[in-house]
Order: C-alpha cells, then sequence, then structure tokens
C-alpha cells in the first residue's frame, strides 16, 4: 500500500498525485459488500484486454501483413517461432474468451439493473466499447487471409452494400479495391493493431472512471451512499482495496485463467468454434468453402440477419436484415431508458421482467447457435422466433417495467 | 448467485460440443495415435514414398520433422529426402504447376495443413475409398470425395476396387458368435495390391497420423506444458482462496 | 475494517505464498514473449553450418566465405609466416598472445596458429572485436603507415586496430581481444564452418 510518509512517495506527490488517486480509487473507493461472481467479468474482460494487446504485439513482429505472405507469416509463427504457437493461442483463445467475458460482463448489468440512472454514461462507454470490440475481432480475423478470413469479410463487408443508393461504392471504398485484396488486408490491420486498441483503450479508462464517479451497483440494487457512517464512509461498503482487489477478485481471476489454459492448450480450435477448418486452408477467391459461418460471438447477430427473409414494404429482405441485425445492435444502446421500472435489480422486478430476462438469455444464446448452423426451413422458423423474442424483451420494456409489481427494495443490504 | 452462473455455463456447452463442419459422406473412425514415434515414422515413409512427389508440405522443415520424429538427420536425408534440398529447408517440391494443372485437372494442393482442413477420419475414409469407375480420366472415383482428380497412387499396395467401398456402418455382426458376416470397406477388388487389407488400414493409419503431426506439429508438447500450467494454477487457486477467506473473514 | 483478531502470522504467511505463486505465474507467462525472440527454425536453417571447398586455396591468399551473414576468413599460411608467429618478440607485442581468452575460439584452437593442430589453414571470423567493422587482410611485412615494424596481418580501417596471421590483435589497438574463430573442421579438403566436428 502506498504511505505518504515516505519520503519518495512523497516527493511524487507533490509533483503527481499518486497517493489521492490511490485513494479514490483503491483504498477508499467503497464498494457493494454483496457483490458476487457475476462482478469478476469486468476485471475478468480489463485482463483479457491486456492479454490480447499484449500477445498482439508479439504476433506483429513476425506476422507479415500482405495478400502473398500473411498465411505463411501465420505459419511460420506457428512453427518456426520458438514458442509462437502458444502466443497466437493465447491471442486467438483471448478472442472468443473475450466475448464470452464481456457477454457476461454485460448479462450482468441487464440482471440487475446496472445500466439504470445514474449509470447510463457507463453502460453507454461499455456498449461503444463493445461495438469496436466486434469490429477489432472482425478485422482481426481477416489477417489470417484464410479462406473463413477471405469469405467472412466478402459477406460483411456486403453487408453495406445493402444500404440504398451508396452501397456498392461504398463497400468498394471499404475494400479499396474491386475485390477483398492485400490492399483490403493492409487497411485492417493498420486499423486491429493501431487504430481500434487506442481508441478502446480510452473508452475503458472512460468506462472506469465514469463507474468510479456513481460507485458501483449490486446484485440488490440498492444505492449504498445513502446510508453512511460519521466519516462518510458508505456502512455496507467495502475498501476496494485490498478487498476486492487484489483478494478477492485474484480467486474469479485464478479460476479464469484455469479455464482459459484448459481451453488453449487441450481444445485451441474450441471444437471448430474458436478457430474454424476451413481457415487453415489459404484465401481463395475463386472457391467458397461449402459451409460458412461467421466466429460464434458473432452467430446471434448473423441469425438475426438471416432470420429476415421475407419484404417489409419496399424494404427488400437483403436491405431489412441488415436492418434488423443494426436495430439488434442500436437497441442494446438505448436500455437505459426503456427500463422504466422503479426498482435496479431482477430480484425486486415482477414476474414479467423475470421471465423477460430468462426468455432473453435464451434467444440470445440459441441466436448464437443458429448463426454457425446451415440454414434450414424449420431453423430460419426458430431464428424467427428468437428474433421476435429479442426485440420484444426491449421494445417492451417500457410497458411490463412500469405496470408490473414490485417487491420493496430493502433500504441496506440485507445480511446473509 | 453461482447456481446462476452454472446454468448458463451449461446451457452454453452443448452448442460447443457440436463440432462445426461435417461431410456430407459417411466417414470411418480414424483410430490413430499421435504419441506412435513408430507409426508417424513409417507415415512419413509412405508420404515421401506416394504423395511427395505431387503434394508439398510447404510450411514445414526437414530437421523438425527428422527430429520430432527420433529420425537422426543423415538417415532421414539418405533415405526419406528424394531432392537435393538441405535438411533445413522447407518442404517444398519443383512440380510445375502449370503442367499439374493440365494433368489432374487442378495443381495438387499443399498439404501441411490437410488434416486441420479435412479432419482425420476424412483423410482415412478417402484414401481407402478409391474404386474403378471408367468414365473418370484417371479410371477411378471416391466414395467420400466424388469427381476426384487425383489418381489412387496407392493402388499398388491397397489393389483397386471393383466396386463403391462400403463405409463402417454397413458391417453387419453375428450377435451371438461376434463373427463379422459382411465386412465395410472393398467388396470385391477389380486388381489386387501387394497388401492384405488389413494391411492397407494400416499403411493408411499411419500416413493420416504423420499428417495429423505436420499438422500441428506442437500438439503433444502442447498438452504435456497444459498439464503443468493446469497443476500450477490449481495450487495458486488453494492459496487465492486461503488469501481472500483470511482477509474476509474479519468483515462482519 | 477493524484489525482485532486478526492473526497476523496466518496473514503475513498467505500474503508472502500468494505474492511468490503470482511471481511465479508472472515469469511463467513472460517465458514465451522472451523465448519468441531466439532465433527462430528458418534463422538457424539460414544460419546453419557452411562447406567451403579449401583445395584450391592458394598459400598467403585470402579467402572470404560467409556464415550467418558474416565473413570468414580463410588464410593457408606459408612456412616463413607460420615460424614467424611462435617467435617471442612478436608475442610480446601482443594483448593475448596465448590465446587466454576463451570465449575467442574453440579450446583445440588455442595455439599460436589458432587453428585446428596447429595447422597453417587459419580461420577466422572476419569482424573487427572491436565495433564490428570487416578488417583488411594485409599480408605483406614492410613497415605500414599505422605500424612501423608490421609483419603482415589484418589491419581494421575503421578504427585502427591491427592483428596478426592468426587473429592476435597487438597493443595498442583500440579492440580488446583477438579476432573469434568459429568452430569447424576440415574433412576431405572440406572445411565446414558452424560446427566442431562431423555429426554422429
Amino acid at each position: 500500500m502506498i504511505k505518504r510518509d515516505n519520503a519518495f512517495v512523497a516527493w511524487i506527490d507533490r509533483r503527481l498525485p499518486i497517493s489521492n488517486a490511490f485513494e479514490k480509487h483503491m483504498s477508499q473507493y467503497y464498494a457493494p459488500k454483496n457483490l458476487n461472481a457475476w462482478y469478476f467479468f469486468g476485471v475478468l474482460s480489463l485482463l483479457v484486454l491486456v492479454n490480447q494487446i499484449i500477445t498482439g504485439i508479439w504476433l506483429t513482429m513476425n506476422y507479415v501483413p500482405s495478400a502473398e505472405e500473411a498465411f505463411r507469416s501465420v505459419e511460420y509463427i506457428m512453427r518456426d517461432v520458438e514458442l509462437g504457437w502458444l502466443l497466437r493461442y493465447m491471442h486467438s483463445t483471448g478472442a472468443s474468451a473475450f466475448f464470452v467475458v464481456v457477454y457476461l460482463h454485460m448479462f450482468r448489468g441487464i440482471l440487475y439493473g446496472s445500466y439504470q440512472k445514474p449509470r447510463e454514461l457507463i453502460w453507454l462507454f461499455g456498449m461503444a466499447i463493445y461495438l469496436l470490440l466486434m469490429a477489432e475481432a472482425f478485422m482481426g480475423y481477416v489477417l489470417p487471409w484464410g479462406q473463413m478470413s477471405y469469405w467472412g469479410a466478402q459477406v460483411i463487408i456486403n453487408l453495406f452494400g445493402a444500404i440504398p443508393v451508396i452501397g456498392p461504392d461504398l463497400t468498394q471504398w471499404i475494400r479499396g479495391d474491386f475485390l477483398i485484396s492485400g490492399i483490403t488486408l493492409n487497411r485492417f490491420f493498420a486499423l486491429h493493431v493501431v487504430a481500434l486498441p487506442l481508441i478502446i483503450v480510452a473508452l475503458v479508462v472512460a468506462h472506469i472512471l465514469a463507474l468510479h464517479e456513481v460507485g458501483s451497483n449490486n446484485p440488490d440494487g440498492i444505492d449504498i451512499k445513502k446510508h453512511v457512517d460519521d466519516q462518510g464512509r458508505p456502512k455496507d461498503g467495502i475498501p476496494f482495496y485490498p478487498y476486492f482487489l487484489p483478494v478477492h477478485d485474484l480467486v474469479g481471476i485464478v479460476v479464469f485463467l484455469i479455464v482459459f489454459s484448459i481451453v488453449l492448450f487441450f481444445f485451441p480450435e474450441g471444437g471448430g468454434y474458436f478457430l474454424e477448418a476451413p481457415n487453415f486452408e489459404e484465401a481463395n477467391p475463386l472457391k467458397t468453402p461449402e459451409h460458412i459461418a461467421p466466429v460464434w460471438y458473432f452467430g446471434a447477430f448473423y441469425a438475426i440477419l438471416r432470420a429476415v427473409t421475407f419484404d417489409v414494404g419496399p424494404i427488400n429482405s437483403t436491405l431489412g436484415g441488415v436492418i434488423a441485425m443494426g436495430a439488434a445492435i442500436a437497441v442494446l444502446f438505448v436500455l437505459p431508458w426503456l427500463d422504466r421500472s422503479p426498482v435496479r435489480s431482477w430480484r425486486y422486478k415482477g414476474w414479467m421482467s423475470k421471465v423477460a430476462i430468462v426468455l432473453f438469455a435464451i434467444s440470445f444464446a440459441i441466436l448464437t447457435w443458429l448463426g454457425g448452423e446451415a440454414q434450414t426451413p424449420a431453423l430460419t422458423i426458430l431464428s424467427q422466433v428468437c428474433m421476435a423474442i429479442y426485440f420484444a424483451f426491449f421494445l417492451l420494456m417500457p410497458f411490463y417495467t412500469k405496470y408490473e409489481k414490485c417487491k420493496p427494495v430493502p433500504e441496506r443490504i440485507p445480511s446473509k | 448467485m453461482k447456481k446462476l452462473l452454472t446454468i448458463l455455463l451449461v446451457s452454453l456447452l452443448p452448442s460447443f460440443a457440436m463440432a462445426a463442419g461435417g461431410s456430407a459422406y459417411e466417414l470411418d473412425h480414424y483410430p490413430g495415435d499421435i504419441s506412435d514415434t513408430a507409426s508417424l515414422q513409417r507415415g512419413a515413409q509412405t508420404y515421401m514414398n506416394f504423395c511427395m512427389g505431387c503434394h508439398s508440405l510447404e510450411y514445414g522443415r526437414y530437421n523438425r520433422v527428422a527430429r520430432d520424429l527420433d529420425i537422426p538427420e543423415d538417415i532421414f536425408q539418405e533415405h526419406l529426402m528424394f531432392t537435393d534440398a538441405k535438411i533445413g529447408e522447407l518442404m517444398t517440391n519443383s512440380m510445375d504447376t502449370e503442367s499439374a494443372k493440365e494433368w489432374f485437372g487442378a495443381a495438387p494442393p499443399d498439404l501441411t495443413l490437410v488434416a486441420r482442413v479435412r479432419g482425420t477420419d476424412w483423410l482415412y475414409t478417402y484414401l481407402r475409398n478409391f474404386y474403378v469407375d471408367a468414365s473418370r480420366p484417371m479410371g477411378v472415383n471416391n466414395r467420400v470425395f466424388p469427381n476426384v482428380g487425383m489418381p489412387h497412387v496407392m493402388a499398388e499396395l491397397q489393389g483397386l476396387c471393383g466396386s463403391i467401398p462400403l463405409p463402417e456402418s454397413k458391417e453387419v455382426v453375428d450377435k451371438q458368435s461376434g463373427k463379422l458376416i459382411v465386412a465395410s470397406g472393398c467388396q470385391e477388388f477389380y486388381e489386387t495390391g501387394s497388401q492384405t487389407p488389413e494391411e492397407y488400414d494400416q499403411t493408411v493409419e499411419d500416413l493420416v497420423n504423420f499428417l495429423d503431426y505436420m499438422g500441428e506439429p506442437i500438439q503433444q508438447t502442447r498438452k504435456t506444458i497444459g498439464f503443468y500450467v493446469i497443476a500450477f494454477l490449481l495450487v495458486f487457486l488453494v492459496f487465492a482462496i486461503l488469501l481472500n477467506r483470511e482477509y474476509w473473514k474479519e468483515l462482519h | 475494517m477493524t484489525q482485532d483478531g486478526v492473526n497476523t502470522g496466518r496473514r503475513r504467511f498467505l500474503v508472502v505464498a500468494t505474492s511468490a505463486m503470482g511471481a511465479v505465474a508472472a515469469a511463467g507467462v513472460a517465458v514465451p514473449f522472451v523465448r519468441s525472440w531466439n532465433p527462430s527454425e528458418k534463422a538457424k536453417a539460414i544460419g546453419a553450418p557452411v562447406r567451403i571447398n579449401v583445395a584450391n586455396v592458394a598459400e598467403g591468399e585470402l579467402v572470404t566465405g560467409q556464415w550467418r551473414g558474416k565473413p570468414i576468413f580463410i588464410v593457408k599460411r606459408k612456412a616463413e609466416m607460420m615460424a614467424a608467429l611462435s617467435q617471442d618478440d612478436l608475442k610480446a607485442r601482443l594483448k593475448d598472445a596465448n590465446s587466454e581468452v576463451v570465449s575467442q575460439q574453440p579450446e583445440w584452437a588455442a595455439n599460436d596458429a589458432r587453428a585446428r593442430d596447429g595447422s597453417d589453414l587459419s580461420v577466422l571470423i572476419g569482424i573487427c572485436t572491436h565495433l564490428g567493422c570487416s578488417p583488411q587482410f594485409v599480408p605483406e611485412v614492410g613497415p605500414q603507415d599505422y605500424d612501423r615494424n608490421w609483419v603482415g596481418g589484418y589491419f581494421c580501417p575503421c578504427h585502427g586496430s591491427r592483428f596478426d596471421l592468426s587473429g592476435r590483435v597487438f597493443n595498442g589497438s583500440p579492440a580488446a581481444t583477438n579476432l573469434e574463430v568459429p568452430p569447424y573442421y576440415i574433412e576431405d579438403n572440406v572445411l565446414t564452418v558452424g560446427v566442431e566436428g562431423p555429426e554422429a
């Protein structure tokens, strides 16, 4: 712990307020005492972010961003660079792990109403991070220049082609060529390794600063700042340092690392979901793989894209699918203003909210799975049902949260 | 709440368990073992004799294979390298892609990663399921790769099957005696080869084993390291839990 | 947040033990990042031992080979050159006349010829041990601008380091150590640079 009376610390403090910062964000930052395992996923997201940045830097040392050399250079890393395979698997497994922890982190927010007033900005920063993370992951998946890299990029870039009037020109501008080529690869490389990580890190800082301004929510959704002792410390709060970080979070981190290591060392391909088999074949613009599916973390949105098989008035099914997919992401941004409930946590919300959250979680999981499956008539209907549930969860929220009967929220955090 | 987490994780599992991809054709089960060095050595020999002439392994190096397969470099050079390449070089071949396209309709692909693309079951089935088909330019066809451009290069070993071979699921076993009534594979040979069906299955198993190794040479080391890492983390976890309990017991 | 009832001994043990585990974990994570900077298999293949035919090397002339991107100086020395190498008045002018700095030659080359079995065939890495320039071969005996008593050897044009025909550095040179003798062996007039002897 930092001691103010230490001469060196005092010297720095006169020039840079490190003791103040440490107290504000660590030793005198009070977190609710009832935080549960769901609250590990924030710190785990940060851990994976650090992993991605460092392994990413090391991968660029041997990766060659050109259509001729990219695929070969990845195999060079896998075979010729000492322990290069480990760095590469840390990065590829880390990408999937990132989405696992981020999805669970977001779902925690939905369960306990962490996006509600006064934490709307935290949610918005988080959503911006999530959106950029999807762009980052998509561009990163193009870099190995395998068949899935190529054809995945083909499909996703062509989504922009569905936009009326400017679509075709826009896709050509994104590619920088008449087809996806080394030119596209190079710009994606620049964005993936420099631009997007910079913005993501900046947003993560904003996300955490905004969080520390209002304090953490908790599973009961109780505002712990309402009840403070004579020194102004929340009675139901615990100093973040040392009780949460490092002591409590360490348990979550080690458990996570065990799961991560099991995948990394024993199932690095993640059953074909983390590294898809066709991606071990070099990109070939003349031959589409038999079954093309996005990586699992895009599955839900991809399934929604495909679920629109019908025209809606003047909007044809292609454009409709793109709009539905965009709306599925956009609607998450406005979540704080859709929830009209007087309580935060689902523990005190009425039965309608509870049912809605469970149905939403199930439909999202099914959509994620459907995204990787080949389209059949039965699965198309299933995806349309799940899409309807997905949108109903959000669009009906203002009504069911307003009119349902909630349980009274206690003033203080109930002790176990 | 921990229950909820478990429920969520468990509900995610089935989607991971279902492997992506899958062939439309019925595949036989590949029985090989990547840790069987003798099998890998035989596989390497088969590959160099029958495959390397057309299919390079251009992401791998000769000396790496020699080292991993416990073959001394001079013996490897003498018996397994048929070009004047140096032992540390990539395993390319000098086949001219243009004339190859003319002969086979398509340039023979590099096979370094074929086991990761196709899977070992597919390779094991593919290499054992050629049959005679006079309508094809090479006179052969394949059960799991219809209209394949490749000739059956190992016909001198297997022979050439006169009809479409049967998949494993078509085997009929007498329930009482346990005897095989209908065997899978080739039912009648158009031409016989130098190996018995059992010997040929072994040859292919070794070859696929070698290709599996080539796809990811590090896979055995990876698992060994993983074992130690996880063992360490489990011990770490014990200390982390004890430390956590030590700090949190005072908060009541 | 009271400190009452805290078993400080137990707590200190757990803090130290867990920190130690964390340090081990951090060190373990660092391993792939550090080791990935070692020469890759590709670099090793390019840096593999090279073979040079030395059957036709003329006496007193320099043949330059290449190993791991560095010049290899090969000189077949004349009998009078060999004789001069062991003279005491030459050795008195050298910093390390008896090749005592072990890093600069294999054990078997710690002789006046700095060659296998004291052979007249000299094999040196042609990189000055001062700051890495490649010295010039000046075999003629006679006064030079940089040395009035020049007895033949190597002169580095960058900073004026001087070496004798065995690559031993003269006093008064900025270089501190002798030119390096690479591992090598000769079999049937073929010089192999990069390994100590034929592999089993």
